[in-house]
């Protein structure tokens, strides 16, 4: 007999803290290895874990609702056998989470991968610097730094603007006290100058929304993915009268344990049709390594809309499903999204993204790469138009399909030939099931 | 089980990181807690920094009354002057007294409660302090760590008796004719070079094959050359392997072996964090190798624990451990702040005394960094040379991007130059270029004149060489 002391796992996202959402056992309970012990919250995903051992559970700390540390201890489990794995919980513990916070991929992403994060969720400690300490007269990133007096640097702080942001009028770009009102001021003037209807009432005061959150990593990656990327924007109009009969036809036949089918699993099927003719397209490119990795499966991104904000839960193996399946997952993946239950695996590992608003598609995006991948693809919306055909007006169902592609790795006559092929592929749809 | 308290902020080491953040937190309304064992003040006050000074302030004014010094000025002593170094070691005493108190009337002040005793923790917002009074068990909403470093000891020469860190250094009963230091860093210099004016017989043992490795060969050449001078024997690329029968046993390069008669051995080859004895390992907190892991604004990665200072990584300065100390009670207290220093001045009170704010040449190359230097001489000082304070090849030394001219360090070596540090560090902060510097007024006669000109010189046109 020995005493197994489960502690919280680092779940990642630099997250010192979970909130304990549901516990799957009660104490006295007995539970096998990997079996469910308790669903922990952050800000991101519902993170279930699971346990290492097999035993009785003899005590549980936290009650549901409340916050825990990561590495205080959360189920003491008696377990049978040769002695317990006390000695070492830590380390073995996130192991066995059912989402692997340390090893694995940082964090999933919305929109754009930041490869870089909080100390915590890095994974292996830097090699003792015993041997020689080295008196580090500057801290990183000294170079390429914002030349700025140390008070405006810390009002931009208390401000949360970033400097690099700010034009700065002193000699070699230094940012002064009067260039960072100015950037104030230029942020504001929109609000400032709305023009007054006579008769309305004017509206005044203002909210202010904290950026903590799912809104702040969105925030952060964002700005990441732009400041990062050299982003090109191509954009081409497909016919999709054939594929749109296709769909309807499917539709209306289909078996009622079908899902009813979207454009987006056509859209997906044509991607992963033509990706493998462009290896460079279905890459992720770890900047700081300088490294582009082509990858052979397709695990396409979907861009979902939730409650909280936009997250990118991901369809794994796309090219291995077929329409069916794929609407099926993309439905169930985009529920777990928006109910806060998608696990890690679920909001990580995309190779490449789709950005769909549906009807709210619009005519022209130009959409931001969720780095490190290096494309996006975002269909607009469908639209009945006037076309000309065999020098004839005729009415054709059109859709525009915007994409945005990382520069650096994609060049431009790939980028088009890439779109050309996958607009063929949709505008002849037997040929998308054609191998 | 005593006494237990609760606290918002609980701050554990009471040297310069951990009372700067007390005090801040205690300005800023938050209530706090510090746990120290000794007194306040830590290494830096009470057996480091400023102890050290008053010891090389003592030995300069020593080394300035003997004939040899004095006759140069004009200045005639009837015989050879005496040094009562248990007084020396009251006077310095006092200092440090003096200090402690004023750090604890500053504590008062902020409405800080110190317990006195060792802090062991439980967990991570937990710790039980072991002193005089019974144990007090503390519970706190933030934990700031605070627990600084200590000497590296080398296995084969262990602290006690003859064999002494800096600390014992400091406080010796009398003066001894001959002592032996091991280790060429700046701690090992500084120390060694006040014993030598004191007219100790000192050897220096350093393992590389040069002396202060954190500075570069040109700041170093005029240490090199004063200890030379003074008679401070060294040996480089040597390996001080035991003490006994009042002898250090040094290998050489080659090999061979030799003794060095010491009545002391001063082992100074490093600083480590104090991560050990403390409960540390039940906190759960990351480690960066020997250190705590902390991220840019030195939060660890358990939630509403902090850590500065020493024990969170290199440099191992007090006025690092300050500036995060601030920041951190400021962070607590709900203001936005990050740890973003453009430079950490460092300084070595070597005889003659050496500033390094920013890069460095060397370092400058290895970032591909285009820059333009300008060395200026004390020799061409005025006010150096009015010092006697010329002799020794000093400089201060710019260092600029060539592109927009923006200072990118700032180095000198020179006497009193610790005191230009504060300047060079203001001009990288606030991001000055050569033509900033070169249009503010120095004031004549003085050493920062070398700062104005070095500048001058830098965008080609100093005038005083």
């Amino acid at each position: 007999m020995g005493q197994y002391s489960f502690k919280l796992p680092d779940v990642g996202e630099g997250t010192a803290e979970a909130e304990v959402a549901e516990w799957r056992v009660q104490v006295g309970d007995r539970v096998e290895e990997d079996q469910p012990l308790v669903d922990v919250l952050t800000d991101k995903a519902t993170v279930e874990l699971t346990s290492p051992v097999a035993g009785v559970v003899k005590s549980v700390s936290a009650k549901a609702g409340e916050m825990a540390a990561v590495g205080s201890v959360l189920v003491v489990i008696e377990t049978e056998g040769e002695g317990g794995g006390n000695a070492e919980p830590k380390a073995e513990a996130p192991a066995k989470a059912e989402a692997p916070a340390k090893a694995a991929a940082p964090v999933p992403a919305p929109k754009a991968v930041a490869p870089s994060l909080t100390p915590s969720a890095q994974p292996a400690p830097v090699a003792a610097s015993a041997a020689a300490p080295v008196i580090n007269t500057r801290p990183p990133e000294r170079v390429g730094r914002v030349a700025a007096s140390p008070a405006v640097r810390r009002r931009a702080e208390e401000l949360g603007v970033k400097l690099q942001f700010v034009h700065g009028s002193g000699p070699g770009g230094r940012v002064s006290h009067d260039d960072l009102d100015a950037y104030l001021a230029g942020e504001s003037s929109a609000v400032v100058e709305q023009p007054r209807a006579s008769g309305y009432a004017r509206r005044t005061g203002h909210e202010d929304v904290q950026v903590i959150g799912l809104r702040r990593q969105i925030a952060e990656r964002m700005q990441a993915a732009k400041r990062h990327i050299p982003h090109f924007s191509y954009v081409e109009e497909v016919d999709l009268t054939e594929l749109e009969e296709l769909r309807a036809h499917l539709n209306a036949t289909k078996r009622d344990d079908q899902p009813k089918l979207t454009l987006l699993p056509f859209l997906i099927r044509a991607l992963v049709r033509v990706l493998p003719e462009y290896p460079q397209i279905n890459a992720t490119y770890d900047d700081e390594a300088g490294v582009v990795r082509r990858h052979n499966a397709v695990h396409m991104g979907m861009a979902t809309q939730t409650p909280r904000g936009l997250l990118v839960a991901v369809v794994r193996h796309a090219e291995a499903l077929d329409v069916w399946e794929c609407a099926n997952e993309i439905r169930r993946l985009a529920a777990a999204a928006r109910d806060g239950k998608a696990t890690r695996d679920e909001l990580s590992g995309s190779t490449l993204t789709v950005t769909s608003l549906g009807t709210l598609g619009g005519v022209v995006t130009t959409p931001v790469i969720n780095r490190p991948e290096v494309a996006i693809i975002g269909p607009n919306k469908i639209i009945k138009r006037a076309v000309v055909r065999d020098d004839q007006i005729v009415i054709r169902k059109m859709m525009n399909l915007s994409s945005s592609f990382d520069h650096r790795i994609v060049d431009g006559a790939d980028a088009a030939e890439f779109i050309q092929k996958v607009r063929a592929l949709l505008e002849r749809p037997a040929t998308l099931f054609i191998p | 089980m005593a006494e237990a308290i609760k606290t918002q902020v609980l701050v554990v080491g009471g040297g310069p990181g951990g009372y700067v953040t007390a005090i801040r937190a205690g300005q800023l309304g938050l209530e706090v807690t510090l746990v120290e064992a000794d007194r306040v003040g830590g290494t830096c006050l009470i057996r480091g920094c400023i102890p050290s000074k008053a010891l090389i302030h003592a030995a300069n004014t020593f080394e300035g009354a003997q004939q040899s010094t004095a006759a140069r000025l004009g200045i005639q002593t009837q015989g050879e002057p005496t040094l009562d170094l248990g007084q020396t070691v009251r006077w310095k005493d006092g200092i440090v007294d003096r200090l402690n108190q004023g750090v604890s009337g500053l504590l008062r002040k902020a409405k800080v409660r110190v317990v006195q005793g060792w802090a062991t923790f439980s967990d991570a917002k937990t710790c039980v302090v072991t002193g005089a009074q019974g144990d007090v068990t503390i519970q706190a909403e933030h934990v700031v760590l605070a627990n600084g470093s200590e000497p590296v000891e080398l296995p084969h020469l262990p602290f006690g008796g003859a064999v002494i860190s800096s600390t014992e250094a400091l406080s010796l009963p009398k003066l001894p004719q001959r002592l032996a230091v091991v280790g060429a860093g700046y701690i090992g210099l500084e120390l060694g070079s006040a014993f030598r004016k004191l007219g100790v017989d000192v050897t220096v043992v350093e393992a590389q094959d040069r002396i202060l490795p954190l500075y570069d060969k040109a700041l170093v050449r005029p240490v090199a050359q004063w200890l030379e001078r003074a008679g401070v024997k060294l040996h480089l690329s040597a390996k001080a392997q035991a003490y006994g029968n009042g002898a250090l046993k040094v290998e050489a390069v080659d090999g061979t072996v030799f003794e060095v008669p010491a009545d002391y051995v001063l082992v100074t080859v490093g600083r480590r964090p104090r991560t050990q004895g403390w409960g540390l390992e039940q906190m759960g907190v990351n480690m960066d190798g020997r250190f705590v892991r902390v991220d840019d604004q030195c939060r660890t990665s358990m939630s509403n624990v902090w850590a500065i200072g020493d024990l969170v990584g290199e440099p191992m300065l007090e006025h690092k451990a300050t500036a995060q100390g601030e920041m951190v009670a400021e962070l607590i207290a709900g203001h936005r702040r990050r740890f973003d220093p453009v430079a950490i001045p460092a300084v070595c009170f070597t005889e003659p005394e050496i500033v390094s704010v920013g890069l460095g040449p060397d370092e400058a190359q290895a970032q591909g960094e285009e820059v333009v230097t300008f060395n200026f001489p004390f020799a061409a000082n005025g006010r150096a040379l009015s010092m006697n304070a010329g002799e020794l090849g000093g400089f201060v030394r710019v260092l600029a991007r060539k592109a927009d001219h923006r200072l990118l360090g700032v180095q000198a070596v020179g006497a009193h130059v610790s005191e230009l540090s504060g300047e060079f560090a203001l001009a990288l902060e606030m991001g000055a270029t050569l033509e900033d510097v070169a249009g503010v007024i120095h004031a004549h006669p003085t050493l920062s004149e070398a700062f104005f000109e070095a500048s001058l010189g830098g965008l080609g046109r100093a005038i005083h060489i």
